[in-house]
């Protein structure tokens, strides 16, 4: 099978709970690189901490598993010292958006080509389910067991206001969808965002009686659209989904290549 | 006249030697008094084909050098106290993952905010307990410029050595002040390259697998060996474990590489030690203060000498007690409140005759505060 | 193009943590969990190869193998 080709089987079954959209983003990620025909070799995939961080152990590549929300600035250094290097960072909503807020929005506005990965649960699931900044206005969590009172990041609307020159939204439900997003974004020669919405069905889902991981899933299904659609216009209240921005900017590693260039040219002048 | 004299600040001095030992990245965030290392290092390496970033913090910049160092790079970061502070985390993430790289804090007043343009000494235990767990550091620092820059060297040559961040303590009043530096010619001083894996493609490789003399060799992100590298505990190919015998074997070794080879790594220049009565340690700005106090009373027939630290951590313990042996007394030199006192107190025969002459206002230590201080000891009052 | 015919669901059992994504999603009710909460292939006949259970597989445990052209 040729996914097994990018696993480290040694280490499955996986420590997901059952139902975790994380898996099913691992599954799409992994055939997205195969469909791209990527050398395990020149990929180098770097993590947080937290649920969505254990990714980087359970596939074969380079893997650089970090410190809480600093993902994006160890991943900074790799690209900047072997920039032909693919760099893919997986974060889960705290640990990109929380604690690695800052990071996160530097990284977008540098245009480093690297793609950040967002596995949307709205929850920290490995400490046991407290609200993340995406919880959102309203809802349970071990942390807000009245009511989260924390307003939601919209991470496209972040992201596209940070600088990021490629800004998808998918979720786990639609896994072609999310495939394509991630071929597209790793291509992207720029700071590229992919938001999965991925469910928790342990804390998240649990807390706010979603029901099943296959519940939540038809959540995504019935309350997400596409870009634009008509169905946006007669509900708001519908979440789109697609790719929002890809636009080129001079990337980050290309454009020290300049500064590289004038600073030759001064030395030699002396 | 040779361009290889400069008159120069020892935050260049620093510079100097790093790019002399073969620095190729840096990530740095500004900080006060260390910013001239950024603002130097972001003209010339670039000239060299190097890279620099200023990165949104220091915690950035520490996680980006490691990042970097993974790809094969010699890599360095510079900053103050506040700014060393916030790299804590990732500065354990380096000792536990056995990445090579430096990280220089020209130390001003503490704590907080404190004396931003003053000299202060007193990140000295930070340096060796900032980092959460049990750990084993390096640090390092120097009096003068040409020493700024032969330690910077040796600084980039330990961390290859030993897979390890080494940390150089300077402070303000070093790394502001200007004097006279040699840059020493090409192969004058022998650099420690990356020490990479002879093992070949398809071949079972063990990131975290020590060689018989001790060392590990690495493997660049990008190459033909994909490895883990993670914070947690891990096995010899890097992925975790919380099998006992294995956390156990790794803090071992993490720990006895650096403690183990103490003495080896101890730097030190010593002045008038061999018949001292009374023994001055002191190190960085202050020990130019000691050594004015040894220069001067020896004409007049004080039997005073100086022992100079280089190397702070892993505390060259037997050196120190040696040395203390034979004087009546020892006064440590230092700008804070006895952070190497404690160490000296701990590893000497006879803690009894060990003192402390400090300033902790922001101003250097002057030859005569440590004279007059040494006056009060010998019961001469001032 | 003639439409993929199957040859076998391929489930690694051990994988399988009988979240019952596969099966809620199957657009021709083929996949079951078992007694055990593990993915079992009921209606083999009526899959129409469209992966969408491969693809929605958390634990990566079900592979569709259909029949090469030419070789059945």
């Amino acid at each position: 099978m040729p996914v097994k080709d990018y696993i480290r089987e040694r280490f499955f079954p996986h420590l997901w709970c059952p139902g975790c959209g994380h898996g099913i983003v691992m599954n799409a990620l992994i055939r997205a690189i195969e469909a791209l025909g990527l050398s395990k070799n020149e990929i180098v995939m770097v993590s947080g901490i937290g649920c969505s961080s254990r990714i980087s152990g359970y596939l074969d590549f380079h893997t650089l598993h970090t410190i809480h929300g600093r993902a994006l600035a160890f991943a900074t250094g790799v690209k900047m010292g072997l920039p032909e290097l693919n760099i893919i960072v997986p974060m889960g909503d705290g640990d990109a958006l929380a604690i690695g807020g800052n990071h996160f929005i530097h990284a977008a506005r540098r245009n480093i080509e690297m793609t950040a990965i967002i596995m949307n649960n709205r929850i920290y699931g490995m400490t046991g389910g407290q609200y993340s900044p995406l919880s959102g206005y309203g809802t349970l969590a071990t942390t807000a067991p009245y009511m989260n009172i924390d307003h939601a990041f919209d991470v496209v609307q972040l992201s596209i206001a940070a600088g990021a020159t490629f800004v998808a939204r998918t979720t786990t439900y639609h896994v072609q969808q999310m495939t394509d997003c991630f071929k597209k974004a790793i291509l992207h020669e720029g700071f590229s965002v992919v938001e999965v919405l991925s469910q928790c069905p342990t804390y998240f889902g649990r807390k706010n009686k979603m029901g099943s991981a296959a519940d939540m899933m038809a959540f995504y299904r019935d309350h997400t659209t596409p870009i634009g659609s008509k169905k946006k216009k007669e509900n708001p209240d519908l979440i789109e989904r697609g790719i929002f921005v890809q636009k080129d900017l001079p990337e980050y590693c290309r454009a020290y290549d300049t500064v590289i260039e004038r600073a030759k040219g001064k030395g030699q002048k002396g | 006249m040779k361009d290889n004299i400069k008159f120069v600040q020892g935050n260049e001095a620093c510079v100097e030697g790093a790019l002399y030992a073969g620095l190729d990245f840096f990530a740095g965030y500004p900080i006060t008094p260390s910013t001239e290392i950024a603002e130097h290092l972001s003209y010339r390496l670039p000239q060299s084909g190097g890279k620099f970033i200023q990165m949104e913090d220091e915690i950035a910049s520490m996680c980006a050098i490691i990042g970097a160092s993974l790809t094969g790079h010699k890599v360095m970061t510079a900053t103050s106290g506040p700014g060393f502070s916030l790299m804590q985390e990732a500065l354990g993430y380096a000792i536990m993952t056995e990445i090579p790289c430096v990280i220089v804090d020209v130390q001003r007043g503490g704590p907080s905010t404190g004396l931003p343009t003053s000299v202060s000494q007193g990140d000295v235990n930070q340096a060796r307990w900032g980092a959460h767990g049990d750990h084993a550091v390096i640090a390092l620092t120097a009096s003068n410029h040409q020493d700024i820059f032969a330690i910077t060297v040796e600084a980039f040559n330990l961390a290859e050595t030993y897979r390890t961040p080494v940390i150089l303590l300077f402070d303000e009043v070093t790394g502001h002040m200007r004097e006279r530096l040699v840059v020493p010619e090409e192969g004058e001083i022998p650099l420690v390259g990356r020490l990479r894996t002879s093992v070949p493609e398809g071949v079972d490789y063990h990131p975290y697998l020590p060689r018989e003399d001790g060392r590990l060799p690495m493997s660049d992100f990008g190459g033909v060996h994909r490895y883990n590298v993670t914070g947690l505990f891990h096995d010899m190919w890097g992925f975790p474990s919380n099998n006992p015998g294995v956390v156990q074997g790794l803090l071992r070794h993490l720990m006895d590489k650096i403690n183990n080879n103490a003495h080896q790594i101890a730097r030190y220049n010593e002045y008038f030690v061999e018949d001292a009565q009374v023994l001055l340690i002191s190190y960085g700005s202050a020990a130019r203060s000691a050594l004015h106090v040894v220069q001067n009373r020896r004409p007049r027939g004080e039997r005073v000498g100086l022992l100079e630290l280089q190397t702070l951590w892993p505390f060259p313990v037997d050196l120190v007690r040696e040395r203390c042996r034979a004087p009546e007394i020892v006064m440590v030199v230092e700008m804070n409140m006895g952070q190497v006192l404690q160490a000296v107190k701990l590893g000497v025969d006879d803690p009894e005759k060990v003192f402390l002459a400090n300033r902790i206002d922001g101003s250097l230590i002057t030859p005569t505060d440590i004279r007059n201080i040494l006056r009060v000891i010998q019961g001469k009052g001032v | 193009m003639a439409k993929p015919k199957l040859k076998e669901h391929q489930i690694q059992t051990e994988w399988c943590k009988g979240c019952g994504i596969c099966v809620a999603f199957c657009p021709k009710s083929v996949l079951e969990l078992d007694s055990q909460d593990k993915v079992r292939v009921a209606r083999p006949e009526d899959c129409i190869c469209c992966r969408l259970c491969e693809l929605r597989c958390p634990d990566i445990a079900i592979e569709v193998i259909v029949e090469q052209e030419g070789s059945g």
